[in-house]
């Protein structure tokens, strides 16, 4: 599977295009990252790749996985899954069930689905918190939890969006190993958004800069 | 860019067929409704209403309407209590947010403000004759003071000047606005504008008029239009506490309205038609005000005056808002009490015998009027609460604001005067079979429901992290099971909420369940307010007793039903975590 952006650029109605036209093409495994200050449309372009541009931006340009364009679909037939800087579980549901929300309905059956869970948590170290309220996890586990729940849904893509700021040195470095373990395990493209070079240098692979010269 | 570049314009792609339904629902349920009515009442007002054999148009019902004995008396009375009810309860709701924000937590003034908000006029009302009557619980209180072995002679309520009804409407109306003003407050950064105001030498008060609220009133405009129209067509409470001879506007319609004489059925359009126009006219001085306002203001603003202080005004505002609630207070506690008593001689302060008696006839009338008040409650706001989400998701759907129509469309049935479009819409009605119906009577109450649900629902809605949602639909989750299992548990909250207020608002209607219900659907509120003019003080305690609990009951569930569902989800509950 391959990610491959083609001269895609964002533009507000009226306006001129957020960033220069992009081009990459991201290969299984491998997690490209686009640096650049805050404010410059970096999660704008994740919301484009993802399926969920705002009203009045126009995406041009193309963005295929295996080769089909996947900018005509909705966002839940892209299979691109999105991580955000704070885990966003949702709230009102145990940990376990933010999981399974995210399984793919292929796994049938209430004991396999519940052992597919159970597994995946305790892939994240998150053995027996099942049934914890999502608010009563630390940082680095809400964000095990968040990046499991992504890939329980077996996407074909995954979208990062700074995925590390809010967590303390120490953890981030943790955390950037287990995610992009994951990620090269299940072969699929990645694509990570970050203002911090350490991030891309930990992800070791092809780096866009969007950072206008001044 | 070449021959890749293609738009992507998902907006129209998106939720196409929900916005088209929510529209087509609107535009037939809400906004036909008062279109229709409005020109039925014109056509009768101006001599065609063909039920009655009227069909010649002219200018004669404005003409003899003119010349009815205490026609202008009725329209002075309208303007002075509408007028000054809405300017003095704005000015009072702004002293104490003035005065008292930052001081008290926004929960502990949710929490104060929930009663008053809940109580029906028509309830707030009653009780506020039992607190100031001559046989009331002031005069009570003062006999042994003053001396009186009897019940002075006041005409403490349905006074001629119409104090009563300005006290009565107040009651209800500063609640209203410092609910507004306090969510308006939200919006802004009111911490840093004071301490940079207060920094620059200007005192608190002086930073509240010059910079606060200028930037509040955008913001509540709308709402406080909402006030000036209800103050100036209200018909329950100046039914209950107004004067009577002559009545204000609306009271005299209503007779007209009512009279057996069905020829009054043509004056009476034509008082609606000029009930209407005089809320206009309220809306225009209210635009002109405006206007002089901001010019006095930025004049006053570039003076650069920072000796003058508003701080006692503010403290005097604060101690008459807290009479008004004490008088709330005391009001809707009387209710309960009268409902209770038997015997209560003046000038004690408590009956000195108590009896169930007035509570245990229900088949004497209170439970058919309980089981309809309550079957209108639950219909009118399922079928709000159904078209808001729906209205709100296509929002969503689309990725785009609500345009400023949008935003006037869900408060027009609230700026439009009651008695000035639901004659004409009955006359409507009357013609499809509908009138004298439950369906009737529930289309009617929505119209008034529907806005405040809406607007209830509307800011918790939007503020709602769209990461969930997008989060839900990046794993593979179609747009209904985002709504369903994503959206509306999380907002479960301010749904609840909405639907307490839209119980509250359906609980409330009277003229509309009076009008279209044809008096064939009496609920607690129609009953409350025929027996508030004559009868028994311990039945019409009863009645407005369990008008007032119905409300509570409607918020009380709000409240307990989250804290429950959510007990152990930290995240939702209130003060939680994002």
């Amino acid at each position: 599977m391959t990610l491959e952006l083609q001269a895609v650029a964002v533009t507000p109605k009226g306006g001129v295009a957020l960033f220069p036209a992009i081009s990459l093409a991201v290969q299984p495994g491998q997690v490209a990252t686009v640096m650049g200050p805050s404010g410059i449309g970096k999660s704008t372009l994740l919301d484009a790749i993802a399926g969920h541009l705002a009203h009045g931006f126009t995406l041009s340009g193309s963005i295929r996985l295996d080769g089909i364009d996947i900018t005509p679909l909705p966002p839940e037939a892209r299979r691109v899954g999105l991580m955000f800087q704070d885990a966003v579980l949702f709230p009102h549901l145990t940990v376990g069930d933010n999981l399974a929300f995210g399984l793919v309905r292929r796994i049938r059956g209430w004991a396999e689905r519940r052992a597919a869970v159970e597994a995946a948590l305790s892939r994240a170290g998150l053995c027996g918190l099942y049934d914890r309220d999502p608010a009563t996890l630390s940082g680095g586990q809400r964000s095990r939890a968040a990046l499991m729940r992504t890939l329980l849904a077996e996407p074909r893509a995954l979208l990062l969006d700074e995925p590390f700021s809010k967590l303390d040195a120490t953890l981030r470095a943790d955390l950037r190993t287990f995610t992009f373990d994951h990620i090269r395990n299940r072969a699929i493209p990645a694509l990570m958004v970050t203002h911090d070079p350490a991030d891309a240098k930990a992800a070791a692979g092809p780096v866009i800069d969007l950072t206008t010269d001044g | 860019m070449g021959k890749a570049l293609h738009k992507v314009t998902t907006a129209f792609a998106d939720g196409r067929g929900l916005r088209a339904a929510v529209l087509v629902t609107v535009a037939l349920g809400l906004v036909l409704p008062i279109a229709a009515g409005l020109w039925q009442t014109t056509r009768a007002g101006l001599g065609v209403l063909p039920a009655i054999g009227a069909t010649e148009l002219s200018l004669r019902p404005f003409v003899d309407l003119i010349a009815l004995p205490g026609f202008s008396s009725a329209l002075r009375l309208t303007l002075v209590t509408g007028l000054v009810a809405s300017a003095l309860s704005l000015v009072l709701a702004v002293g104490v947010c003035a005065a008292m924000h930052g001081r008290i937590s926004p929960r502990a003034s949710g929490r104060l403000l929930t009663p008053f908000l809940a109580a029906p006029h028509a309830a707030m009302a009653i009780g506020l004759v039992f607190l100031l009557s001559p046989s009331g619980w002031i005069a009570r209180a003062l006999a042994p003071l003053a001396g009186w072995d009897r019940p002075p002679l006041w005409a403490s309520v349905n006074d001629p000047a119409g104090f009563a009804l300005i006290l009565g409407l107040m009651v209800k109306e500063v609640p209203f606005l410092l609910l507004v003003i306090l969510s308006a407050l939200s919006q802004i950064p009111l911490r840093q504008h004071l301490a940079a105001g207060r920094s620059l030498g200007y005192g608190r008060g002086i930073v509240w008029i010059k910079v606060i609220m200028p930037q509040v009133w955008p913001l509540i405009r709308l709402p406080v239009m909402v006030v000036l129209a209800y103050s100036l067509s209200v018909v329950d409470m100046a039914l209950i506490l107004g004067p009577s001879h002559p009545p204000t506007l609306a009271v005299l319609l209503l007779r007209l309205f009512t009279a057996p004489d069905i020829a009054m059925l043509l004056l009476a359009s034509a008082g609606a038609l000029m009930q209407a126009l005089l809320v206009a006219a309220a809306f225009a001085l209210l635009w002109v005000l405006e206007r002089v306002g901001r010019a006095i203001g930025r004049w006053w603003v570039r003076r650069g005056g920072r000796r003058s202080s508003v701080e006692p005004g503010l403290w005097l505002a604060t101690g008459l808002a807290a009479l008004l609630f004490a008088a709330g207070a005391l009001a809707m506690l009387s209710l309960l009490i009268w409902s209770l008593a038997w015997r209560w001689s003046w000038p004690g302060m408590l009956p000195e015998s108590w009896s169930l008696r007035a509570w245990s006839t229900p088949g004497g009338g209170w439970a058919a009027a309980l089981g309809n008040t309550v079957i209108l409650a639950a219909a009118t706001t399922a079928v709000s609460l159904a078209l808001a989400i729906a209205w709100l998701e296509g929002e969503d759907r689309a990725r785009r604001a609500r345009s400023g129509w949008a935003e006037a469309l869900i408060y027009l049935p609230l700026l439009v005067p009651q008695i000035g479009f639901l004659f004409g819409l009955n006359v409507l009605f009357l013609r499809l079979g509908l009138s004298g119906g439950y369906l009737a009577v529930i289309w009617a109450q929505a119209l008034f429901v529907f806005p405040y649900v809406m607007i209830a629902l509307s800011d918790p809605w939007r503020a709602l992290d769209p990461r969930l949602a997008r989060a839900a639909g990046s794993l593979g989750a179609g747009p209904w099971r985002r709504l369903f299992t994503i959206k509306l548990p999380v907002l479960m909250t301010p749904i609840l909420t909405a639907a307490a207020i839209g119980i509250a608002v359906s609980v409330a209607q009277y003229l509309p369940t009076l009008f279209m219900g044809a008096g064939r659907i009496a609920t607690l509120t129609t009953e409350a307010v025929t027996l508030s003019s004559a009868s028994d003080r311990r039945v019409t305690g009863v009645y407005a007793t369990l008008q007032t609990v119905l409300p509570f009951a409607a918020y009380g569930a709000a409240f307990l039903i989250p804290a429950l569902v959510h007990r152990n989800r930290r995240a939702l509950l209130p003060g939680g975590a994002t």
